[in-house]
């Protein structure tokens, strides 16, 4: 049975990306920034490609917060924040000066590599996830699983229990986390083809 | 996973595919984002297009249409083809291109390579270039579609727009293009000698043993265009790409 997903439309990353594989697996999807139709949505998407500040600042104007913080923290309805989307979940970034949603104890941090590593950033390219615990996310947990990522700032979850997979680049970094109704993932599942899509295809179905 | 980038490159002339020989005789493959969603279900892990007419004809570049293919593809894009100002490049990255190619403009314009690999990132820009083998055997490089001969020897050139800020160099062999007879090895070579940044290989693919060639000579990834869209020795249009796990068993030793 075919689902709607909302995502959150505040005026950054590439939506119709995420749309066209939502729709390539059997949903639809609605983008928007309508206040009525976040206070209807089932589950949401938050995307993101930019600057922690200038997102919060869209998202604050469009006067979008807090009937996101209600529908997610009250009502518990599920969200996926992507990439940039994942770190606005958290509390800071060291990226601005914003306060995030804070729905999950977490701040996104700048990669530094000091020397020794000469890791470049940002992280570009595709690299693995290593699955820490049990999710709706990665049903099969064997097999080898690579994503699609692009970003200059990770996220640091202070509990351990919300890392869902780690992925290495110098040191290992959280890249997916899930607190009850609250998905993280810092790589791009519309870029990262049948994983990308298999992973979307369970938040829709099965969170 | 991967350790080279297998990077199939698609040529776009008035917004259908084409696919030419050494440079000449574009023949018609079809529509772009069919092409993209048969990739889509092969795992292909980047794509690359680029605009064969777009500087010669001095056409603005075809933004509905690349953004059509980038929100139709399921894998990062990179994107070549009439680019000579950071306003043109600032508008790709909107629409969701993740890497832009040069390649005139590295010779009409080269302070571009700087100002874009500043405000985006040397991660994000390759410069292009297009070579051809001269009366004596020299590689001298080709601008604008292989229509105007550059004067600068091949390595200074290579090595300038490393330092301009250049994150990949991709060579492509005018003699090999469309031929599927295998890489032009010397030159991979004599190119990745002289690098620090990768260079990807481009024109001559023919068969997953030329890959393994082109890395074992230096190229850090490949790139094909006729093996992928051609099947047979009548070059009938197939849109194709290998078994992912076979180009790993292959590849990765």
């Amino acid at each position: 049975m075919s689902k709607l997903i909302t995502i959150i439309d505040y005026g950054m990353g590439n939506l119709g990306s995420i749309a066209n594989m939502i729709k390539h697996i059997g949903h639809k999807s609605n983008i928007t920034s309508d206040h009525s139709h976040i206070k209807e949505a089932e589950k949401i998407i938050l995307p993101g490609v930019g600057h922690f500040d200038k997102a919060m600042q869209n998202i604050n104007s469009l006067g979008i917060h807090d009937i996101v913080k209600e529908r997610v923290l009250k009502e518990k309805i599920p969200v996926l924040g992507i990439c940039l989307g994942m770190q606005l979940l958290c509390s800071t970034s060291e990226e601005g000066k914003e306060k995030g949603f804070d729905f999950i104890n977490a701040q996104a941090k700048k990669f530094n590599f000091n020397g020794e590593q000469k890791l470049k950033v940002p992280h570009m390219g595709w690299n693995y996830t290593e699955i820490k615990k049990d999710s709706v996310l990665f049903i099969d947990k064997k097999s080898e699983q690579r994503f699609y990522f692009v970003h200059s700032y990770f996220v640091d979850c202070y509990n351990e229990e919300d890392i869902l997979t780690h992925t290495d680049y110098g040191d290992k970094f959280v890249s997916s986390f899930i607190k009850d109704n609250i998905y993280g993932v810092q790589f791009h599942p519309e870029k990262s083809h049948k994983f990308g899509m298999k992973l979307l295809k369970n938040f829709i179905e099965k969170a | 996973m991967l350790r080279h980038r297998i990077i199939p490159t698609l040529l776009l002339k008035n917004n259908g595919l084409v696919k030419t020989t050494k440079f000449k005789k574009p023949v018609y493959v079809g529509d772009p984002i069919n092409a993209v969603k048969i990739f889509n279900e092969k795992e292909v892990d980047e794509l690359v297009i680029l605009d064969i007419t777009a500087t010669n004809e001095k056409k603005e570049i075809t933004y509905d249409k690349i953004e059509e293919i980038v929100s139709e593809s399921f894998m990062p894009i990179g994107y070549g083809g009439g680019i000579h100002k950071t306003e043109q490049i600032e508008k790709l990255f909107k629409i969701g291109v993740e890497k832009i190619i040069l390649n005139s403009s590295a010779f009409s314009n080269p302070k571009l390579i700087k100002e874009a690999s500043d405000i985006y990132g040397s991660q994000s820009i390759v410069v292009s270039i297009d070579i051809k083998k001269d009366f004596f055997g020299n590689y001298k490089i080709h601008s604008n579609s292989g229509t105007l001969k550059q004067k600068k020897e091949l390595i200074t050139s290579v090595q300038e727009f490393e330092a301009l800020g250049a994150g990949e160099i991709l060579v492509n062999s005018i003699d090999r293009d469309g031929t599927m007879t295998g890489y032009d090895l010397t030159l991979i070579q004599q190119v990745s000698n002289n690098l620090t940044i990768p260079m990807v290989a481009s024109g001559g693919a023919g068969k997953v043993e030329h890959f393994s060639e082109a890395i074992n000579n230096g190229a850090s990834a490949v790139a094909a265009g006729a093996m992928f869209v051609f099947h047979g020795k009548h070059r009938a249009v197939l849109i194709s790409y290998p078994k992912y796990e076979e180009l790993e068993k292959l590849l990765n030793e």
